[in-house]
């Protein structure tokens, strides 16, 4: 195991690399195919270098917690807006989450909808390519189009390009309210279509997730709302008028944000309904109104709707080519035996000529091919 | 502004290309009378201009990979074109190119309101996107002064921005998918109505690269539904450095505004006998604007004035009804062409943290005084996004020299405070140059490595971006 501790260290110990190198953060997402390398961990490069809540902006090194990050923003009255999800439960691993790796896997949890996803709020990189090199990119201003965008390159890369050793991220205020219309009883395809209608309205809502197995064995709609508590209230009410179609809601609100809504959206956002489970689990990336034929066609996998609609996760038998079921968008398998991702592939094949860039890309960002080599394929 | 030798060779075969392009299209759109390619001579950078080789108007994504693949074959170099409206010249020809205009590929494809999501034609102008569904309570939310004229080509080609980014982002943030052509005549798809990628990020490397990689034909747009109501209030201060206080107090207090705009006195008292806004007379003026019902507005307008007052203004006057409004944002929004009325001159579109405004203003005042010419300034506060105009008279000698030189002083100074050249506009020829001031060879070199991979023969849009020392080789080799 490599454990650099500074950028200089990093570089040094992707230059000096005999072989393959298996990057990690806090290695709570090994998300991909198996990589066969020696462990490079940035956790040692830890720390938040740069604070300024005035102007929404925090630099911190990739190995720096995400529960670090998140507190320290919690104690200005600011967060990461987008929501980033927690792997640990949903693929049974254990460590400390870093925001490298949250950057690495551009994970982004229920307020993607209306926020964006982590890659909308990266304002800058720095990162160390296959060769050593340490290359800058984007910076820590909001708006930013100064030469190519390799900020946006690096979010969502899981390290094949790249070693992170650095990230500046804008952050938002916390909102000082949260609001939760419960609709219970729909079906799927009545419950996207619900959740369509709350997306669609002025309302600003900051999550819309759909259960079709809730805690009490029901289907389960949940909408949120967020900010501060005069406009929550003012537009749940409105909703709720809004929603009057799809029967009655029931509401959750609270000035600190009801604890069980509260656990409602990190249980949604961090798919907890498939952890521990033995089945494989799938995660789709579709047009939210392609959902209802997509759940119809898993058949009995068990299902959990984020992103009004547009993130599907698919609980489903070992080995069972699950992206069969997909019309349109990509499928990713997030957890499955080495056999089946081998077998299947983890992420959807890329079609020419983007292909054939990704392959170019990878031979020009680490011509030695030693950053974790065949990981996305 | 130096440009590279056109390759006499291309020249030389300018009757067989033409040719060649006039089988693959039908001939009325392919312009290379020099009366008909005047047209295209430049963008909205004026002061260079040069007329390219000829002009081609495709009507259809399979035109434009026939053109590319016919470009390819001939080695020409294609300058992509959406409406011509770059202010840093990105659209600018070179005397041996093709310039393949998008304008005739307008058409909206579908209006897709259960994803949320429109898909048009790139061609299609930024505010008639926003047209097409604003009957149904939708809108598209970059907003580009220029949107009337620019079209969503040029968009994603510079990754642009507007004054409501603040709240909605910029270009990369509200596109789901797009199509485009490569070089050699490839047709790629990337995203669609889904709301992440798979694999690499391709949409968030084509936005913004500035017609380098591929010529985009159509795009899939994020739409929003359209906020209940907006409601703009004024605040006069007494000193820049006040104003810049405010601004950041009032993004730490949790609102957030989706606007917060700025003007400094030169620009107050030009506009004000422009347009007879009413504004204040006073050294630094706000214009922040929130959204929601009526109720919300008065809430958080309150939470705003309450801070304002804290700064103790000069003026502070919030919009009672719709007229009050509009005057409040007419001297804004004419504050461009007011200036224009006055002078000729070059807006910068650097980038600082929000914090840096008091510090960068003051040494701007001094920098301008220092170069004996005047700069107004009218810019998005909220995110720090500045737009210095420099102010100049282009028919005397030697006044555009000194007015660059002034602004690259000023570019510079925004590097140092912390943030970027350019924040919306784009690099084109314009900052090209001033690349090394923000970045290290090896950042630029990784750049130049995508190039390299979508487009080998750095044919598309040459010379812009990228210093032309570091692409010697590259151009060469090509």
């Amino acid at each position: 195991m490599l454990t650099p501790s500074d950028e200089r260290e990093l570089a040094e110990a992707v230059a000096g690399a005999a072989g393959p190198l298996a990057v990690l953060g806090g290695g709570t997402r090994r998300v991909g195919h198996p990589v066969d390398g020696d462990d490079l961990t940035v956790a040692g490069l830890s720390g938040v270098t740069f604070y300024e809540p005035g102007a929404l902006t925090l630099v911190a090194r990739a190995g720096t917690p995400l529960a670090q990050v998140e507190a320290m923003l919690a104690s200005e009255g600011q967060m990461l807006a987008f929501e980033p999800m927690d792997h640990r439960k949903l693929l049974g691993t254990s460590g400390e989450p870093t925001i490298g790796g949250t950057v690495a896997a551009n994970a982004s949890g229920p307020r993607r909808v209306r926020a964006g996803a982590c890659r909308d709020f990266l304002l800058g990189v720095r990162f160390v390519d296959g060769c050593g090199r340490i290359i800058k990119n984007g910076g820590r201003v909001m708006k930013n189009v100064t030469g190519y965008d390799l900020v946006r390159l690096m979010a969502g890369s899981r390290g094949t390009l790249g070693v992170l050793s650095e990230v500046c991220l804008k952050v938002l205020p916390r909102p000082e309210s949260t609001g939760v219309l419960l609709l219970v009883g729909l079906d799927v395809e009545v419950a996207v279509r619900a959740m369509s209608a709350a997306l669609n309205s002025p309302y600003e809502v900051s999550g819309a997730a759909h259960v079709p197995v809730g805690l009490d064995g029901d289907p389960v709609t949940m909408i949120r709302l967020e900010g501060f508590e005069a406009s929550v209230a003012y537009r749940v009410e409105r909703l709720k008028d809004h929603l009057a179609e799809f029967g009655p809601a029931g509401i959750e609100r609270r000035t600190e944000g009801p604890e069980s809504a509260k656990a409602g959206w990190a249980w949604i956002r961090d798919v907890e309904a498939h952890g521990g489970t033995g089945e494989d689990v799938w995660r789709f990336s579709i047009p939210p109104r392609d959902a209802p034929a997509l759940v119809e066609s898993l058949g009995d996998a068990s299902v959990v709707l984020d992103w009004g609609g547009g993130l599907v996760w698919a609980a489903v038998e070992q080995g069972r080519d699950a992206r069969r079921s997909l019309s349109s968008g990509h499928a990713t398998i997030m957890r499955a035996d080495d056999e089946t991702r081998n077998r299947l592939g983890v992420f959807q094949p890329e079609a020419e000529p983007l292909a054939s860039f990704a392959e170019g890309l990878r031979r020009k960002f680490d011509p030695e091919g030693i950053l974790n080599p065949g990981l996305m394929g | 502004m130096d440009m590279p030798a056109p390759s006499i060779d291309v020249l030389n075969r300018k009757s067989r290309i033409v040719e060649r392009l006039r089988n693959a299209l039908s001939a009325e759109h392919v312009k290379s009378d020099p009366v008909e390619t005047r047209a295209y001579e430049c963008d909205a950078l004026t002061a260079y201009a040069c007329q390219p080789l000829c002009v081609v108007l495709p009507g259809s994504t399979g035109e434009v990979g026939e053109v590319l693949r016919i470009c390819s074959e001939e080695r020409v170099p294609v300058v992509p074109r959406g409406s011509g409206t770059s202010l840093a010249g990105g659209a600018l020809p070179t005397s041996d190119c093709v310039v393949l205009g998008v304008s005739r590929m307008s058409r909206i494809l579908e209006v897709d309101y259960e994803n949320r999501c429109i898909r048009v034609e790139a061609g299609r102008t930024n505010l008639s996107v926003t047209g097409a569904v604003e009957e149904d309570g939708f809108f598209y939310a970059p907003d580009p002064s220029s949107q009337l004229a620019c079209a969503i080509a040029g968009n994603i080609a510079m990754n642009a921005g507007g004054a409501h980014c603040l709240k909605y982002g910029v270009t990369t943030n509200n596109l789901l998918g797009l199509t485009m052509v490569t070089m050699d005549g490839s047709v790629v798809e990337i995203g669609g109505a889904h709301m992440d990628a798979s694999g690499y990020d391709w949409l968030g490397l084509v936005c913004g690269s500035e017609g380098q990689l591929g010529v985009v034909t159509e795009a899939t747009l994020r739409i929003l539904p359209r906020p209940e109501g907006a409601r703009p209030m004024l605040i006069g201060f007494a000193s820049p450095e006040v104003a810049g206080a405010c601004v950041s107090d009032i993004i730490r207090a949790g609102v957030l505004p989706v606007a917060i705009e700025y003007m400094d006195r030169k620009v107050i008292e030009v506009v004000e006998s422009f347009s007879q806004a009413g504004y204040p007379d006073c050294e630094a003026l706000l214009i922040v604007e929130v959204e929601g019902s009526p109720a919300e507005i008065d809430d958080q307008l309150g939470v705003i004035g309450n801070i304002a007052r804290g700064h103790d203004p000069v003026e502070l006057r919030e919009a009672g009804d719709a007229d009050e409004a509009a005057r409040i944002w007419l001297g804004r929004k004419s504050a461009f062409g007011a200036m224009g009325k006055l002078n000729d001159y070059i807006c910068l579109d650097g980038t600082i943290p929000v914090s840096e405004l008091p510090r960068v203003l003051q040494r701007i005042g001094a920098l301008s005084r220092q170069y004996g010419l005047d700069v107004g300034n009218v810019f998005h506060a909220g995110d720090g996004n500045m737009h210095p105009l420099i102010l100049f008279n282009a028919n005397s000698s030697g006044e555009l020299e000194t007015c660059e030189a002034l602004g690259a002083e000023i570019l510079k100074l925004c590097v140092e405070a912390g943030g970027c050249l350019t924040g919306e506009h784009g690099v084109g020829i314009e900052k090209r140059d001033l690349m090394h001031v923000q970045f290290d060879p090896v950042d630029l070199e990784a750049q130049m490595n995508v190039k390299d991979v979508l487009d080998p023969a750095w044919l598309l849009n040459p010379a812009k971006v990228f210093p032309l020392s570091e692409t010697a080789t590259r151009r060469a080799a090509a």
